[in-house]
């Protein structure tokens, strides 16, 4: 697990990774600068997660296969596993990181763990 | 024809802020009962003022009855509110031709071919205009199919002023507007059987404004401006106009995920400017 949390931390611009379990919001395991309460960051990752899957199956897109949260300083980059009520790939990146490689390596990562 | 106007007329019976209005005015128009088509416009510009197709429909009855001037001020406002309706262009370059200015005319009718390239209509009425044959008044497209509507529009279709004011009025544009609550503001969404499901949802989204608030708080990331999502068949946005408010943009997959951020960014302005002039 540590293997796929390293590909999305050694993308310049990832302040860290994480695994959470999409059921409970709990972390299965973390690569996190410090001062980033991972723990919370994971309860809040998979209820949102679950609100944007629940939405995007009932308005006729399917599942999410990535999405990404935008903010002033930085940004949170999910993609779901494949597996049902497996396991979400994390990572917190700063405003300026190359979106498209951590989605890449996030889509590895989540192959890794699956 | 008849049936068509009954069951029209029916509808709009049913959901009077329907935009069914634009196909009963059009058909009665045809059949030539244009003081029924002109309550029809003018009652459906009244609940949809920002929506230009309205105005082209009132000013396509107003040029059967001959009162151009009305006309001409009407598709003028259908250009100001969505600049590229070719439809509107098509009918003030007809009204430029009868009142024997060439020139504009022909330069409404090359505007819309940048538009609309392939339509053969305004081919040939650029050939007539050329000519010195006055081009046929404006017909409008052909009335829109009874099959079910996509769930997330195409591709092509890019989110003008009208679009979103037309979206957000409740018209299958793929857009969604919601409060903190997860009551439905404005717009419309429909799964790919063609079932609304415009109130399930907003549900589901209700909390979602909060939650990434919490989180990109928590992470000291300020305040978040935007949440994209790429999922099996289609992609959306998610953005706040107001800090109470989200707006659901909804694009098929052809729309790759950054330039669906642009088109939400658009979108999220003009919707602001919807809600300010609605509540």
């Amino acid at each position: 697990m540590s293997a796929a949390l390293e590909l999305v931390t050694r993308v310049r611009g990832v302040r860290g990774a994480m695994l959470v379990s999409a059921d409970d919001g709990l972390v299965v395991a973390e690569q996190l600068m410090e001062g980033i309460k991972g723990g919370a960051v994971a309860a809040l990752a998979a209820s949102l997660a679950g609100r944007l899957r629940r939405a995007m199956e009932a308005g006729g897109v399917g599942a999410s296969v990535f999405w990404h949260l935008q903010a002033e300083k930085g940004a949170l980059l999910v993609v779901p596993g494949t597996t049902a009520g497996g396991i979400l790939v994390v990572a917190v990146a700063e405003p300026d990181v190359n979106i498209g490689l951590v989605r890449l390596e996030l889509l590895r990562a989540a192959e890794m763990v699956a | 024809m008849a049936d068509d106007i009954r069951t029209l007329s029916a509808q709009l019976a049913q959901d009077p802020h329907s935009l069914v209005f634009l196909r009963l005015g059009e058909a009665l128009r045809r059949k030539g009962q244009l003081d029924a088509a002109l309550r029809v416009a003018i009652n459906g510009l009244e609940r949809h003022p920002h929506l230009a197709d309205a105005h082209d429909l009132y000013a396509r009855v107003l040029t059967d009855k001959h009162d151009y001037e009305k006309a001409f001020d009407e598709w003028d406002m259908a250009v100001r509110i969505a600049p590229n309706h070719t439809g509107a262009l098509k009918g003030l370059a007809f009204l430029y031709f009868k009142v024997g200015d060439v020139a504009q005319a022909e330069a409404h009718l090359d505007l819309a071919q940048r538009i609309e390239p392939e339509d053969p209509s305004i081919t040939q009425a650029i050939a007539m205009v050329r000519g010195g044959v006055a081009p046929p008044p404006p017909a409008p497209a052909a009335p829109a199919p009874q099959e079910p509507a996509p769930a997330a529009p195409a591709a092509s279709q890019a989110l003008d002023e009208s679009r979103v004011c037309a979206g957000l009025e409740g018209a299958n544009e793929g857009l969604l507007l919601i409060d903190a609550a997860g009551r439905v503001l404005g717009g419309a969404l429909r799964n790919p059987a063609g079932a609304d499901v415009t109130d399930t949802v907003a549900a589901y989204l209700a909390g979602v404004s909060q939650e990434a608030a919490r989180t990109a708080k928590l992470l000291g990331l300020g305040a978040w401006s935007g949440l994209s999502a790429e999922g099996h068949h289609g992609n959306v946005h998610l953005a706040h106009p107001t800090p109470e408010a989200l707006l659901l943009v909804v694009r098929d997959r052809g729309v790759p995920l950054g330039r669906l951020a642009i088109l939400a960014l658009r979108a999220t302005a003009m919707a602001r400017r919807w809600l300010e002039r609605e509540t």
